[in-house]
């Protein structure tokens, strides 16, 4: 038994990426990643370069377990956001339900700007998140392909 | 939870190594990094204390290639093994798609592997899952040291349901990719199913 596998269609990853593009513009930030909670990368815009997307992810989401773990110690549900302020660069993380918003900016920005226009984009983040939910509990023909899988195709990966 | 992206052609499970402190967690994943081409692998990241201990996880990213035109990335995570790290433990196994608990062959550890396995069980169940119903695989390590359970022996005590169980020597890679191979087969399996 395992969770229903979420389902990111096209569309809704594009729209993912269009409010992350202008919140990356608004907030004048270097980049904007969506994460899920478990560590893996929804979407990303920005100056990647040479940046350990993957990575980053993983971390992120295991900085917000831990202090969610340590938010429960201390009777609170959780900490909704993390801010971490290094000499040039930062992060600024927000949890929106079950995803991550994470925000890495340099001094070209400032973690009161950010943490304005994270709070003004997490709502339409939140709503589109929903909605991908939502329809990962509706299969589409397009989704018989899983289904398809044989034991060859898997045997295949391992040659 | 898998994640499957149609934008970018991806499908990507997550598969946590669990078992008891020093048992070859760390080093089934070093061993995978080690062997595997720079362009199917991320960085290893080792959350550690300055002896080398697991503190909070590994993670590595692992590709294994294409399956229906979808790419197949795997996130490979250990978990600490020391008892009192438990809170971190359970943490990690939020999310999971696949298991493999790693025992260690020792006949003092074996009471170690006991707890751990029960620990696992409990640490899946906080999290909402079901040992006997998650793609498991166990894999009995360090096969190569001089005071070792007999195989059938440690088998038989540890195993829960009909799971497959691999004899390894991480450190020199026996059977690590068999594990691996195993357990992704029955995460993309689940995938199929559901």
């Amino acid at each position: 038994m395992t969770d229903t596998p979420i389902i990111m269609r096209e569309q809704q990853y594009q729209r993912i990426l269009t409010v992350l593009g202008k919140l990356r513009h608004d907030s004048m930030s270097r980049v904007v990643f969506l994460v899920d909670k478990n560590g893996q990368q929804i979407a990303v815009q920005g100056e990647i370069n040479n940046l350990d997307t993957t990575s980053l992810a993983s971390l992120a989401a295991g900085n917000v377990a831990a202090t969610g773990g340590m938010a429960q110690l201390i009777g609170e549900k959780e900490f909704p956001t993390l801010s971490h302020e290094g000499e040039r660069e930062s992060i600024h993380i927000c949890i929106i339900g079950r995803t991550l918003l994470v925000v890495v900016f340099d001094d070209r920005s400032s973690l009161g700007l950010i943490k304005l226009r994270v709070k003004q984009a997490s709502r339409e983040l939140a709503q589109l998140f929903a909605e991908v939910e939502e329809e990962s509990k509706k299969p589409r023909e397009e989704d018989d392909v899983f289904a398809g899988i044989t034991d060859e195709d898997i045997d295949s990966l391992f040659n | 939870m898998t994640f499957i992206n149609y934008a970018s052609r991806e499908i990507n499970c997550k598969i946590v190594y669990y078992g008891p402190g020093l048992c070859g967690k760390t080093t089934n994943l070093q061993y995978i990094y080690d062997s595997t081409a720079p362009g199917a692998k991320g960085k290893l990241i080792s959350l550690a204390t300055e002896t080398d201990r697991t503190l909070f996880f590994d993670f590595m990213p692992l590709d294994l290639g294409t399956v229906r035109g979808f790419k197949t990335r795997f996130h490979l995570y250990t978990v600490p093994g020391q008892v009192f790290y438990d809170a971190s433990r359970k943490l990690i196994l939020k999310g999971v798609d696949g298991v493999v608990f790693v025992a260690d062959s020792q006949e003092e550890r074996m009471d170690a592997n006991i707890e751990s396995l029960y620990n696992l069980e409990e640490n899946l169940q906080a999290n909402g899952y079901d040992l006997m119903k998650i793609p498991y695989v166990l894999q009995v390590n360090k096969r190569d040291l001089p005071n070792v359970v007999p195989v059938e022996d440690l088998i038989a005590e540890l195993r829960r349901k009909d799971e497959v169980a691999h004899e390894a020597v991480a450190s020199t890679g026996i059977g690590v990719f068999d594990t691996l191979k195993s357990v992704a087969k029955l995460v993309l399996t689940e995938l199929r199913k559901s």
